[in-house]
């Protein structure tokens, strides 16, 4: 395998919603519902690197832990195309629908999908050593004992840049960039296609981050990875993704090739996000949109499209009417009312750059 | 490293280095040779560990470096906040001029008068979390006001239309409802707003602000650096702008020092430090980031860990780590050096002696 992701689709999500519920009073009924996910599509093909960015409260870590069952979705189809249902390599590729996949089909399936978490400190276990911890995904799944155990977690620890004798160390003798491999390894010692990786380099220094990205980009090379990479910088989710999706308020607005993303944003929440990032280099000038107010409440989302209170090219359609999610060709998604009709500030040097890029 | 003087200004008309005299008129702040430790179980950290700079009136500094090399210890340290014990100024001068005089904030007491007079009203500070640094049982308008009347003596009532002039002037709507609201009813970005209001109240002659931005959404930060740039132009203050975020020093500094392990290993005016990196640490920081503007190529990481400070190598902090090492780092510690006007850096490529 390489990291040109191949044309087969090995998840693809309709209409994922998730919804949490707010209860008050004295019965705790139900008041209200948080709409964190608000029908998301996106599929993620074999070998790719989907980035999922927005900010905080944009629903991008549920959507996420959705999509592996984490928290039960509301409602939606989470299709994942398995090659290997129970441990057996299958010579055809069979399709599971993980919203309604029985408790076993489910722990089967875990196998194929994992999780890289945030924050490095919360999500290990400080009791266990690192062996214990890398190690217990093998145990749970039945997949290797004793010895074989043993060697299983020593070649994984190894491809992620830990030694063998750090098994018998615990997860406060490490630093952060050190514990966040320990967490990689514990999401690969399974063998598994599709990795989401939660923000995974945003407690880290940036001397460190870099270590870390290196690290997920061999690794997806080496063991034919597909990742969700769910982040919130967008520097970072440029460089490692093949596509990206853009959600605000529980909806992506957005979702195209990495290049067109950026070169030709077609969603004003795109465009506001993209020139917000405050770029290293002190000549570089850029009509920063400074976009007014804050995020609104998911628990009662704006009627219509929901950016429309923030977005200065909004017309009357846009308070009233919510903007279809569709293809403007080459796989470019916007939920945009005027989406044909806008011409959206790029990133300047890359749009002057991006011809060279291409024919490379 | 001791009594070295590095100053971050550009150098002056023709390219003459400037006199110290012309640069003691415009200096606000100087801190030499500045020693901050801590007693720790480990033994003694250097959290800064011989930090010299100059911060001009009117101009931003800013000062980059991962966590744990001791850039907010630095702020704390001009603050008079560093704890003590297990905290202490071990050595240098903070000098902090003024109307034609001269004091040295490390020489006085922290809890005494004349600190207190210039603590908040003089020399003010942003914190990166407004949550944890605003007071959750008071409203916002009266943690403004209690600078006020206690700096500027002002009455109750006056202070009140103060502190509701200052929430406006930092972009917070309504702010006569605003103003007895309790942090918690504010959002971070508005909080931050909050913070700021209390910062300038009291005009101060230097803002410190630490990583204000850090824990704030890309589109909400963008809102705030831009309400930083608009006030530091009305309100005419020096800032020591602190922060591990290269994007957002290219923003907003004129000036940028890059620590590394407790000491400033490069200074140089901001495009100097972009285009022309001499330190390796700088260099490597540089290519650590991915790129928004340009297209993707393979990051080139530093490899490694930033070492512990209490177990810091004897020579060059940054020696384990280095591409570039040879055999004096690991024994000698490198001196801040000129390496261009106005541009120095703490490295044995560029030469120089103990």
């Amino acid at each position: 395998m390489t990291t040109t992701p191949n044309d087969a689709v090995l998840l693809d999500v309709k209409g994922l919603t998730k919804h949490f519920p707010v209860r008050k009073g004295a019965f705790r009924r139900v008041k209200a519902a948080v709409k964190a996910v608000d029908g998301i599509d996106l599929f993620i093909r074999e070998g790719e690197t989907l980035g999922l960015v927005g900010e905080s409260g944009c629903g991008k870590t549920t959507a996420g832990r959705s999509i592996l069952r984490l928290v039960e979705p509301t409602k939606g189809t989470i299709v994942f195309r398995s090659r290997r249902i129970g441990g057996e390599k299958a010579s055809e590729a069979r399709d599971v629908d993980v919203v309604t996949a029985s408790r076993s089909e489910l722990k089967a399936l875990r196998r194929d999908m994992q999780i890289i978490f945030q924050d490095p400190y919360s999500s290990l276990n400080p009791r266990m050593t690192v062996g214990a911890i890398v190690g217990e995904p093998l145990l749970v799944h039945r997949m290797a004992r004793g010895e074989e155990r043993r060697k299983r977690v020593e070649d994984v620890l190894a491809a992620v840049g830990l030694k063998p004798e750090h098994m018998k160390r615990y997860p406060h003798e490490f630093s952060g960039g050190q514990r966040q491999r320990i967490g990689i390894a514990r999401a690969l010692v399974l063998d598994p296609q599709l990795v989401v990786c939660d923000e995974p380099v945003s407690a880290l220094d940036v001397s460190i981050q870099a270590q870390v990205l290196n690290l997920l980009e061999d690794l997806q090379r080496e063991f034919g990875l597909t990742y969700l990479f769910i982040a919130h910088n967008l520097s970072v989710v440029k460089h490692i993704s093949n596509r990206v999706a853009v959600m605000y308020l529980g909806k992506i607005v957005e979702l195209a090739s990495t290049e067109r993303l950026f070169v030709e944003p077609k969603h004003p929440y795109t465009e506001a996000l993209v020139s917000a990032v405050p770029v290293p280099e002190p000549d570089y000038s850029v009509d920063r949109i400074i976009l007014e107010g804050d995020v609104p409440s998911p628990i009662a989302p704006p009627s219509g499209c929901p950016f429309h209170p923030r977005c200065r090219y909004a017309i009357d359609v846009c308070s009233s009417e919510v903007p279809v999610y569709r293809d403007l060709g080459h796989e470019h998604f916007v939920a945009c009312h005027r989406a044909d009709e806008l011409s959206l500030q790029p990133i300047r040097d890359l749009a002057t750059s991006s011809k060279a890029d291409a024919s490379a | 490293m001791a009594g070295f003087s590095t100053t971050l200004h550009r150098s002056g008309l023709d390219g003459m280095p400037e006199t110290r005299s012309a640069m003691a008129v415009r200096a606000l702040l100087e801190i030499r040779n500045l020693e901050v430790q801590f007693g720790t179980e480990d033994g003694i950290v250097r959290a800064v560990d011989g930090v010299t700079y100059t911060i001009e009136k009117e101009k931003t500094l800013g000062i980059v470096g991962e966590s744990g090399c001791g850039k907010t210890v630095t702020a704390l340290a001009i603050m008079g906040l560093v704890q003590s014990p297990p905290g202490k100024i071990a050595n240098g001068e903070i000098l902090y001029h003024r109307n034609g005089k001269t004091t040295d904030l490390a020489k006085l007491p922290p809890k005494g008068r004349a600190m207190r007079a210039i603590r908040g009203n003089e020399i003010a500070m942003i914190f990166q979390e407004p949550m944890t640094s605003l007071n959750p049982v008071f409203t916002i308008g009266f943690q403004i006001m209690e600078a006020i009347m206690l700096h500027q003596r002002l009455k109750k009532k006056e202070a009140r239309t103060k502190a509701i002039e200052m929430l406006r002037e930092v972009g917070i709507p309504l702010p006569e409802e605003r103003v007895d609201e309790y942090p918690h009813q504010l959002s971070g970005g508005m909080r931050q707003r909050a913070m700021i209001a209390m910062a300038l109240s009291c005009n101060p002659q230097l803002l410190i602000a630490d990583e204000p931005t850090t824990a704030l959404d890309v589109t909400i930060q963008a809102q705030v650096l831009e309400l930083m740039n608009a006030l530091r132009k009305e309100f005419k203050a020096a800032i020591q702008f602190i922060t591990h975020d290269l994007g957002v020093i290219a923003g907003m500094a004129d000036d940028v020092a890059v620590m590394y392990l407790g000491r400033i290993v490069e200074a140089a005016p901001v495009r100097e430090i972009f285009h022309a990196p001499q330190h390796p640490y700088t260099q490597g920081l540089m290519h650590s980031i991915p790129s928004l503007t340009r297209s993707r190529e393979r990051l080139v990481p530093i490899e490694g860990v930033v070492p512990d400070p209490s177990d810091a190598p004897p020579g060059c902090g940054f020696e384990p780590r280095c591409p570039k090492r040879m055999e004096i780092c690991k024994t000698e510690m490198p001196p801040l050096k000129d390496v261009a006007p106005g541009h120095s850096a703490a490295c044995w490529l560029y030469g120089g002696t103990t």
